[in-house]
């Protein structure tokens, strides 16, 4: 079983970088994340989150693509690795397994 | 670039110096674009704030990108930085150990100097701690008295009138309770057949209300009310019952009954207000004494009796002292020529603050006595810092290289700093350990240098003082350490490296200035010490204008005069004996006012009553007239003795004594004639103007015996005197002391003073002459193979101990030419203004300490650099 526990955040912002792709930095995961769930999101805790994701593994980072609107300056840019889907399938999966074992009458069913 | 879209630029330096630099990039990068979106969608200050809320919360602790980063902050907060912090430990202990002779020197200063700090702190805590066992303390306020006679100095009571008591307990709004005390009960407690004297205060019974004192036994609400009530304190009632278990008890005084009602715990010693027992107000105003000072509830009657209140929750002081003022200018309205205030002073400042008349209990220090003993104690500790920085710096050769390497291998500036500030630190934390040990040597010597410092002080050690010795000591380790720390800091590693001559002397001025600080100090302290010493010394033999030789003075204590004076004349060793109501020239005074033929022209003058023996056993000098006569009982009293004063206030006789004789005076009423005029003399101490003073004649004054006394063999004269008084007084303990011993105990404080300083020059003295002898052996030994060259080229012994010399002398006459000055300024226009009666300043009393220290640092110069002189050139030429 995967050595590495995701929190809910975390998960979210490995979900984020994998579906915005080479659009994945800080402002823009971000914003991603607080349009989707209309919650504040503070830019440390993004950037803490993708440090930490890099560490385990679960994410590659490259450096580039300055526009204007930052001033000039670069970004960096988070890429999901194969760990990473790997990761992310296995918690769906687990996730999924649970899902099954509630009983179709309470279950919704939309899911 | 649009300025509109621009955020603040501090908050980007500020992330610039929190964050690594390949992270600031990317993060400021993230802001900027967000910044963007925010001013489009909100204005602009909402827009800043998210920029500035963002952008605090990277001061989260954040997961290292990479192990090469490096910001502002960051040495400090990595593990890495205690790991250096021992490091400094280790080497702080290394070169302790190495130079002992130095850290020696250090330690010694440092410690004799901090033992003394640690002696304030704890003398300072007690004041502080005064009176904190009340649990209202906050609310209890004394009620003190002004009171102003026109065309005389106002005079400040601690204490105040019954009717003030009475009237602000039943008008003044905001007062919770008020509580009268009266100062004065004392006699003989008789239960069945023993009598043990007794002491204590009147109490009105809301006094336990006001006051934490918690009672043992009996009920605090009423243990006070009824008259011939007593509370007794435990130890109070182990004395006189062997228990505590002693309510209902009966205690007589006199012919009066009292009954115990209540048995208190021990008054804590930090307490302003002392007693053995408390007798209930109601007592003494059944009794209604004080008729001299007119009715006992007169509004002036305002010297024995005491108020303190209570104020409500949420009274203001302010609003409470209006009231006070309307009180005392409505009772005023009766006077013409005087005005009796009264005014609110927090419990806490009764016996800490300004100094009244007619205390309740024994005075502290006051703030300005207490911050001129601190000031003290800091001169002497900064002198033993100045030593550690001096031979720190001059150390520099030795160390500077150690610091290259440092930095070479890339210490910070600030490193360099924290590492020597801890070296300091751990030489005062060593001198610490000593200097308790010395604190506690030093409390003891203390409390027993003056018999009012052991009522005033515990000093006692509590953990939170512990802290603020370490405190302390830290203190003192950063301003030892800060100097040499700073210079190290700055020194530059590569030319330390490349060239070990370093500019060592480069702060030989820095040096050179504290050298002189110190020894001015030191200089100032031992002439001050001598010429505090000569001055009590004459005071102790200064001529009164009456004689106190071999006099014995013996209290009464209420006996007959007579009676003793029977039994004392049978000694052989007694030559006369007089009797007097009280003993002048020791600083209590007794007065009454006095007309002459100007019915409104009164003047208060000073008074002892004696009996005819008096003035010939003292030996007064008269310059006209004659002694009393003596006199039976019946006659009624009608002669008197003055002074010169007398006449010059009164203008009597064109001031001439011969002429003044007939005349007559009033004094408190009675008619008397002038049959005497003395030579002034000294009935005040000498601190104070020699006043119009005045001798009555009585022949059974009460209060003192003056027995002469010629005896070869004391001790044995005393025995029998106090056989003699045992036959008259079997309760108490005879209390005779010699006129000249109680001349030298009313001079008591100024001895005490002279003592402190004395001790505190000792000190500068010894810390100034041990950094003195670190500089000059360390000067000398770098200059010795100079010497020895010197010495090859033909110097003599002599020119060499001169050359060595002369810098060190010349150091020591500035300070000499810096303390002199100042100190005889210093005597002349303020300390001995004070006195009235005083010997002029000798040359050679400011001369002597000086030449006390000189002779002390010209023995050190003069030994180490006859030793550096005496060396063999070829031993210390040969290893080049």
């Amino acid at each position: 079983m995967g050595k590495s526990y995701l929190g809910e955040f975390e998960e979210m912002v490995l979900l984020t970088v994998a579906h915005l792709q080479s659009d994945a930095y800080g402002a823009a995961i971000m914003e991603d994340i607080q349009q989707r769930t209309g919650r504040m999101v503070i830019l440390s805790a993004v950037h803490v989150v993708l440090y930490r994701l890099e560490e385990k593994g679960l994410v590659t980072s490259t450096v580039g693509g300055a526009t204007a609107e930052r001033g000039g300056r670069r970004k960096r840019i988070f890429t999901i690795t194969a760990y990473g889907i790997h990761t992310l399938a296995q918690i769906r999966q687990q996730r999924e397994e649970l899902w099954q074992l509630i009983p179709k009458s309470i279950r919704p069913s939309t899911l | 670039m649009n300025n509109k879209l621009q955020p603040p630029s501090w908050i980007d330096t500020f992330l610039q110096m929190r964050l690594p630099q390949e992270q600031f990039e990317e993060v400021q990068g993230d802001m900027h674009e967000l910044y963007v979106q925010w001013v489009s969608k909100m204005s602009k200050s909402k827009a800043n704030r998210m920029y500035l809320l963002n952008a605090l919360t990277f001061l989260r602790p954040l997961p290292r990108r990479n192990k090469h980063h490096y910001s502002t902050l960051r040495p400090y907060l990595q593990a890495n930085f205690f790991d250096m912090l021992f490091n400094y430990l280790i080497i702080a202990l290394r070169n302790l150990i190495r130079q002992k002779a130095f850290s020696l020197i250090n330690i010694f200063g440092l410690a004799i100097s901090m033992s003394v700090g640690l002696l304030i702190i704890t003398m300072i805590s007690d004041t502080f701690s005064l009176d904190n066992f009340h649990q209202k303390k906050d609310r209890i306020y004394g009620v003190i008295t002004t009171d102003q006679v026109r065309g005389q100095p106002a005079m400040h009571l601690a204490s105040s009138s019954v009717r003030a008591g009475k009237q602000i307990g039943a008008t003044v709004p905001g007062v919770e309770s008020v509580t009268l005390l009266r100062r004065g009960f004392g006699g003989d407690a008789t239960i069945k057949d023993t009598k043990i004297s007794l002491s204590g205060l009147w109490a009105s019974e809301s006094f336990f209300q006001v006051f934490t004192f918690p009672l043992l036994q009996g009920d605090p609400a009423t243990a006070l009310i009824e008259p011939y009530s007593l509370v007794l304190t435990e130890k109070t009632a182990k004395k006189l019952f062997g228990q505590v278990d002693v309510l209902g008890q009966q205690i007589k005084f006199d012919t009066l009954t009292y009954i115990v009602t209540g048995v208190m715990k021990d008054v804590p010693k930090l307490s302003h207000i002392q007693f053995e027992a408390l007798v209930s107000f109601a007592t003494v105003e059944l009794q209604k004494p004080d008729t001299g000072d007119g009715d006992f509830f007169a509004w002036e009657n305002i010297y024995m009796n005491y108020a303190y209140l209570l104020l409500s929750q949420n009274a203001n002081p302010q609003t409470v002292q209006v009231n006070l003022d309307q009180l005392s200018a409505a009772q005023n309205a009766s006077f013409t020529n005087r005005k009796i205030t009264l005014s609110l002073l927090p419990i806490a400042n009764i016996s800490t603050g300004e100094r009244l008349v007619n205390p309740i209990g024994p005075t502290f220090f006051n703030n300005a006595a207490r911050w001129v003993l601190a000031g003290l104690a800091l001169i002497v500790i900064l002198s033993a810092c100045f030593n550690y920085t001096n031979l720190s710096i001059a150390r520099a050769l030795r160390r500077s290289k150690e610091v290259g390497i440092r930095k070479m291998i890339g210490a910070a500036k600030s490193q360099v700093l924290v590492q020597f500030i801890m070296e300091a630190i751990v030489i005062s934390l060593f001198s610490l350990i000593f200097s308790f040990l010395l604190f506690l040597l030093l409390r003891t010597q203390f409390l027993s240098l003056a018999s009012q410092a052991a009522d005033l002080f515990r000093l006692e050690l509590s953990a939170g003082l512990v802290v603020y010795f370490v405190i302390f000591a830290i203190l003192v380790g950063i301003t030892a350490g800060i100097l040499p720390a700073l210079f190290f800091s700055r020194i530059n590693a590569i030319q330390v490296l490349k060239n070990a001559s370093l500019k060592l002397f480069y702060h030989i001025a820095l040096r050179k200035i504290l050298i002189v600080i110190q020894y001015t100090f030191s200089l100032i302290f031992i002439t001050t010490t001598i010429i505090g010493f000569n001055q009590y010394k004459s005071f102790l033999t200064y001529d009164l204008g009456f004689s106190t030789e071999n006099i014995l003075n013996i209290p009464l204590q209420g006996n007959s005069g007579k009676l003793l004076k029977n039994e004392l004349t049978q000694l052989p060793a007694v030559q006369g004996i007089s009797t007097s109501m009280m003993v002048s020239s020791l600083g209590s005074l007794y007065g009454g006012s006095m007309k002459y033929k100007d019915p409104v022209d009164s003047a208060n003058v000073w008074m002892n009553h004696v009996d005819e023996y008096y003035l010939p056993l003292h030996e007064y000098t008269f310059l006209a007239g004659k002694n009393f006569n003596a006199k039976a009982n019946a006659v009624s009293e009608s002669e008197i003795i003055v002074n010169e004063q007398v006449l010059n206030r009164f203008d009597i006789g064109k001031r001439e004594p011969e002429k003044a004789l007939g005349e007559v005076l009033t004094v408190q009423g009675k008619k008397l004639t002038i049959i005497g005029v003395v030579k002034d003399f000294h009935y005040g101490t000498l601190d104070k103007n020699i006043e119009p003073t005045i001798l009555r004649y009585s022949n059974e004054p009460g209060g003192y015996l003056n027995v002469k006394i010629r005896s070869t063999d004391l001790p044995a004269t005393l025995a029998n005197i106090k056989a003699a008084w045992k036959k008259i007084d079997r309760v108490h303990p005879l209390e005779a002391s010699f006129y000249d011993d109680q001349i030298e105990q009313a001079y008591n404080q100024y001895s005490v003073m002279i003592k402190i300083i004395g001790f505190l020059s000792f000190l500068a003295i010894s810390i100034a002459s041990v950094g003195l002898f670190g500089m000059i052996v360390y000067s000398t030994e770098t200059r010795l193979k100079e010497i020895s060259i010197r010495k090859v080229l033909g110097a003599s012994e002599s020119s060499l101990i001169y050359q060595l010399s002369k810098g060190f002398l010349a150091l020591l006459l500035i300070a000499a030419f810096i303390a002199l000055p100042v100190t005889y300024l210093f005597f002349n226009f303020v300390v001995l203004r004070e006195f009235v009666y005083h010997q002029p300043i000798g040359i050679s009393e400011l001369l002597l300490g000086v030449g006390v220290v000189m002779l002390l640092a010209i023995i050190m110069i003069g030994s180490q650099t006859l030793k550096a002189a005496r060396n063999n050139p070829v031993n210390v030429l040969r290893n080049e």
